[in-house]
């Protein structure tokens, strides 16, 4: 392929006229990484030798799970009637999780490409996205993907895109990101009818950070959009949050690898090198502009990361504490939304309480933790965060459940979520039962084609938390999908569920739950720790209790001998073997009280079921 | 002797096992013979019925014996081990009774030529009641044979036809009789805890072993171990799993019904005179262990010979028959005397506990569970503890 602009517009001279900012709204498999591979090499900044898949995705974690977690911002040099514009794209987080993100990605483009499967139709996810994007007032460039594809049914999702978001589906158009068929006629579309950026070049500098990556190397790269004025090297520049003055180390563009420039002008996107160490000193959302002439207004749509969801992190090898610790503070420099502080679990021992923005988010975290860092960790069930008042109007906020304060309580708050699901018609009996046993409230229902359905659901977000994904997928064959946002928080009627073991409450496995479910919930726990324990020299009871009432409770029958019969001559060395064995097997045990609980029994028990380490990716 | 072999270092070229732990130790002869006329379905031990063996013939298989008999006493001399005479012999197998009178005369007369016996030598030989006759019982007892320890295992023929023994029960009283005719110590071995072994069957065959006026008993559970015809007969449903809490009944039977008649507790799974040969496996003395897959142990040098009979003959006529070997630590002998002493009445020294660095205070936990008691200088096992001998060697050496 050879590109089609001869020359690329020099950045930090371009004309606001000459730009086009725009990203790429689509569901985790729709084909967006195929897409943006085609469009790096039509407009010829990856020659076809250096083109690999999914060229732009890095982290090996973001490219086995095919998730991408961190945007970045391309510049590709496009011509349209003899004129050179340069067009960034900036591509978007595809997670509820990262929310926020996703907001401060739309907020860097004029327009937005909605890019769906032509086999699969819209998700719940992309049309969230859709959602935000269009109050945004984003141009949207509605876009049929696999059109090469044999099930593809374009004329049946134009309708329903058209549906959507007004218009003819006759403009909807059709690509195939894997034949690049169709992706010139789009980089045409975007330069005709994404408008270009309208900042003030003369006004103080501003520039909206949209994105803030730590780099072994570089320490923190921060992608901004310029809005107004322009940054230069050598400059110092200002976090209008912090006040915080830094020194503009390096400036560039991504094209697609990074270059130097001589500055970023209004419209412009690119990054900003500062030599700063955390993310946190960068964070999406800000406004930077510069210490000599500072802009007066901070850009709008700036706030801090909020977690949603809390588990206890502990490594199994209770020596590992330290590295564990270590481990957090490396992976914060690059997750300004990772929050933790150390915590002790009877239990467990030494370990974190960390807050996470939702299950991917700690799932990847742990994982990360894991594999980059070898640690071998015991996360302890999701919770979310309640707000609890006591009868004497003290007030507390729970973010583990073994804090959950005891005595008169007059009200608990649960925080809640908008669900929207979008299913097959078929499946809506199915995803309102479901709906009703996670304790939702039905907002609406609306028909989006003639089989497609979107269902909003208010719900408790502990309900989520659980297993719900799991459930709602298994339940709908995977065809339903889902998103949702934060709702506020509402009363709730809340109990503690606590565990115990001889009589001895075990913090680890205590779990907030709603009064009608606590019964189930305690007799499944104790019958899983009652398969889970190995019997002991002692009858062993575990009861569930809320508060001294108990409402299930199991027992594991004490052991009546544990002796070898026979033990000769020829016996002796496999007997003392057998004993290293043991004690080895020793080690793994934690002990509560007296009784030797496994680490298994940990994870099985706080999990909240077999299908929990099944994919949450959507 | 289980089947499974620990893996352990090559025999030393030098065929050097010098002391490791001095060498006071008095010495004691084990003597495998590893033939059968039937497997039992439970039994995983280093044995050969005549059509597994191919060209080993058991009528000579006494003379490969001898050779390591004779190999054995001149390791010793050259690794500077005085000349000890022994204490005890015991012919254990497979089937030991399907030697001759002649083949264990034989294996004798090396043993005294090369190592000589004590006076009062304790001389055992296993025997089961289908291969043993009276006059095989006079034969034993005129070439030295002192003890006779009887392989009976129950008296339920339901429960001898799970176990796949092929004797009659009524087989055994007359030859007990016999072998207390002639003077020999007799000791009977029962199994409990097979599938479908009820506590009324146990309890008869408890009876039945008393009646016979024997001076010692062995009861072991019974362990169903893998790759025997027992566990895939239990694997496919065949046959009801064992019950381990119903054994630790059947035990508690066996120790009040055996005290009772006189025969008193002295290790886990024996009751009576004790065998003075099986105490020096609990006391850590040396002993080597002669015929295919024994094992020995001669001052913390522990090695087991080649397994299979065939193999083992050959190794034995050109160069040492030993599968493996492995030299014991300080610290390693000290558990394993712990873990072999506590099973016993004696049990163990407080020194040796001293040694391991388990406090006074650790087993004044133990006594309290009454797991364990004390005495003087010696702690040891309470009734209680009988059942739990591994599980507190494990706790103690956990602490």
């Amino acid at each position: 392929m050879s590109p089609r602009a001869r020359t690329a517009l020099e950045p930090s001279l371009t004309q606001q006229e000459q730009l086009r900012n725009f990203c790429i709204i689509a569901h985790i498999d729709h084909g967006k990484s195929t897409l943006a591979d085609r469009m790096l090499q039509l407009t010829g900044i990856v020659n076809d030798r250096q083109m690999r898949d999914q060229y732009l995705d890095r982290m090996d974690i973001e490219r086995e799970r095919g998730i991408t977690i961190k945007s970045q911002a391309v510049r590709l040099p496009w011509e349209l009637e003899n004129k050179t514009f340069a067009l960034n794209m900036i591509d978007t987080p595809g997670h509820v999780d990262f929310t926020y993100e996703v907001s401060r990605s739309l907020a860097a483009c004029e327009g937005a490409v909605l890019l769906v499967d032509a086999a699969q139709g819209i998700e719940a996810q992309t049309l969230a996205n859709l959602y935000l994007a269009m109050e945004n007032d984003l141009e949207i460039i509605p876009v049929l993907n696999k059109i090469d594809l044999p099930a593809a049914q374009p004329e049946k999702y134009a309708e329903e895109l058209a549906n959507l978001i007004g218009g003819d589906p006759a403009d909807c158009l059709r690509v195939s990101g894997k034949t690049g068929d169709g992706v010139a006629e789009l980089l045409d579309r975007i330069v005709e009818r994404v408008p270009a950026p309208s900042g003030n070049p003369d006004a103080p500098a501003r520039a909206m950070i949209f994105d803030s990556v730590y780099d072994s190397y570089r320490g923190v790269v921060t992608y901004v959009r310029m809005i107004d004025g322009r940054l230069s090297p050598r400059e110092q520049i200002q976090m209008m949050s912090t006040r915080a003055v830094h020194e503009l180390l390096e400036i560039g563009v991504i094209s697609p690898e990074p270059t130097v420039t001589k500055g970023l002008a209004a419209g412009e996107v690119g990054y900003l090198i500062t030599g700063v160490k955390d993310v946190r000193q960068s964070k999406v959302g800000d406004t930077v502009t510069t210490k000599s002439k500072p802009a007066t207004e901070a850009l709008k749509g700036y706030s801090e990361p909020n977690p949603m969801v809390y588990s206890g992190i502990y490594p199994i090898d209770g020596s590992d504490y330290p590295n564990l610790r270590e481990a957090l503070d490396k992976l914060r420099l690059s997750d300004a939304s990772l929050v933790y502080e150390p915590e002790t679990s009877a239990a467990l021992g030494f370990g974190f309480r960390c807050g996470f923005l939702g299950l991917l988010h700690l799932e990847i975290i742990t994982e990360r933790l894991e594999r980059e860092f070898n640690l071998s960790l015991i996360a302890t069930a999701p919770s979310v965060v309640y707000e609890v008042t006591r009868e004497d109007n003290t007030e507390f906020t729970v973010t583990n459940p073994s804090e959950f304060p005891e005595g008169k309580i007059k009200s608990v708050k649960e925080p809640i979520v908008k669900a929207t699901i979008l299913s097959p018609k078929d499946y809506v009996g199915t995803i309102m039962e479901l709906c009703q046993s996670r304790r939702g409230t039905m907002i609406d229902m609306q028909y989006l084609g003639e089989d497609r359905v979107q269902l909003r659901y208010q719900l408790p977000l502990a309900e989520i938390v659980f297993d719900f994904f799991d459930q709602l997928k298994s339940k709908t064959q995977g065809y339903a999908s889902l998103d949702y946002e934060d709702d506020g928080y509402l009363p709730g009627d809340l109990v503690k569920v606590d565990l115990l073991l001889q009589g001895e409450k075990v913090d680890a496995f205590s779990s907030i739950v709603h009064r009608d479910k606590a019964y189930a919930q305690g007799t499944r726990i104790t019958g899983k720790l009652r398969e889970l324990i190995p019997r002991q020299q002692f009858e062993v009871p575990i009861q569930a209790a809320i508060g001294s009432r108990i409402i299930a409770r199991e027992s594991i029958r004490a052991i009546r001998k544990d002796v070898l019969a026979k033990c000769y001559g020829g016996d002796i060395s496999r007997k003392r073997k057998l004993l290293e064995k043991q004690k080895e097997g020793k080690k793994r045990m934690k002990m509560v009280g007296r009784v030797e609980v496994p680490q298994e029994a940990f994870i099985a028990a706080l999990s909240s079921d077999e299908s929990s380490k099944s994919e949450k990716k959507k | 002797m289980g089947s499974a072999l620990p893996l352990g270092l090559a025999w030393p070229e030098s065929n050097l096992i010098p002391p490791l732990f001095g060498t006071e130790s008095s010495f004691h002869v084990y003597v495998h013979i590893p033939f059968c006329e039937v497997r039992c379905g439970y039994c995983d031990f280093n044995t050969y019925t005549a059509k597994e063996i191919g060209s080993v013939s058991q009528e000579d298989f006494h003379r490969a014996i001898i050779a390591e008999i004779e190999w054995s006493a001149k390791i010793l001399s050259k690794s500077g081990y005085p000349a000890r005479s022994i204490s005890t012999l015991f012919f254990g197998g497979g089937t030991p009774s399907l030697f001759s009178g002649n083949q264990l005369k034989a294996i004798m007369d090396a043993l005294q030529e090369n190592f000589s016996f004590e006076s009062d030598a304790e001389v055992t030989l296993e025997a089961n009641p289908e291969s043993t006759t009276p006059g095989y019982l006079e034969e034993l007892h005129s070439v030295g044979i002192n003890r006779l320890s009887m392989g009976v295992q129950s008296f339920d023929p339901s429960v001898l036809k799970t176990l796949e023994r092929v004797h009659r029960p009524e087989l055994v009283a007359p030859l007990v009789t016999a072998a207390k005719d002639l003077g020999l110590a007799t000791s009977v071995d029962l199994i409990y805890g097979a599938p479908k072994e009820t506590m009324e069957s146990w309890k008869e065959t408890l009876g039945q072993a008393i009646e016979l006026g024997t001076g010692h008993v062995s009861a072991y559970s019974l362990i169903v171990e893998p790759g025997t015809k027992l566990a895939r007969q239990i694997k496919s449903g065949e046959l009801p799993e064992t019950d381990d809490d119903l054994d630790a009944d059947k035990h508690k039977l066996a120790d009040s019904m055996l005290s009772d008649a006189g025969l008193s507790w002295y290790e886990v799974s024996n009751w009576g005179e004790p065998s003075r040969h099986n105490q020096a496996y609990w006391r850590s003395s040396d002993w080597w262990g002669y015929g295919p897959g024994a094992h020995s142990h001669v001052s913390g040098n522990r090695f087991w010979n080649l397994k299979h009979p065939l193999t083992y003959q050959q190794a034995v006529a050109s160069k040492a028959p030993v599968a493996g070997i492995e030299h014991i630590d300080s610290r390693t002998r000290l558990e394993e005397k712990l873990m072999l002493e506590l099973r016993t009445k004696e049990g163990v020294a407080t020194s040796l506990l001293d040694s391991l660095q388990i406090s006074d205070k650790a087993i004044d936990d133990f006594v309290e569970r009454d797991l364990l008691q004390r005495d003087g200088n010696v702690v040891s096992v309470t009734a209680k503890g009988r059942l739990f001998v591994d599980r507190t060697v494990l706790d103690l050496l956990t602490i």
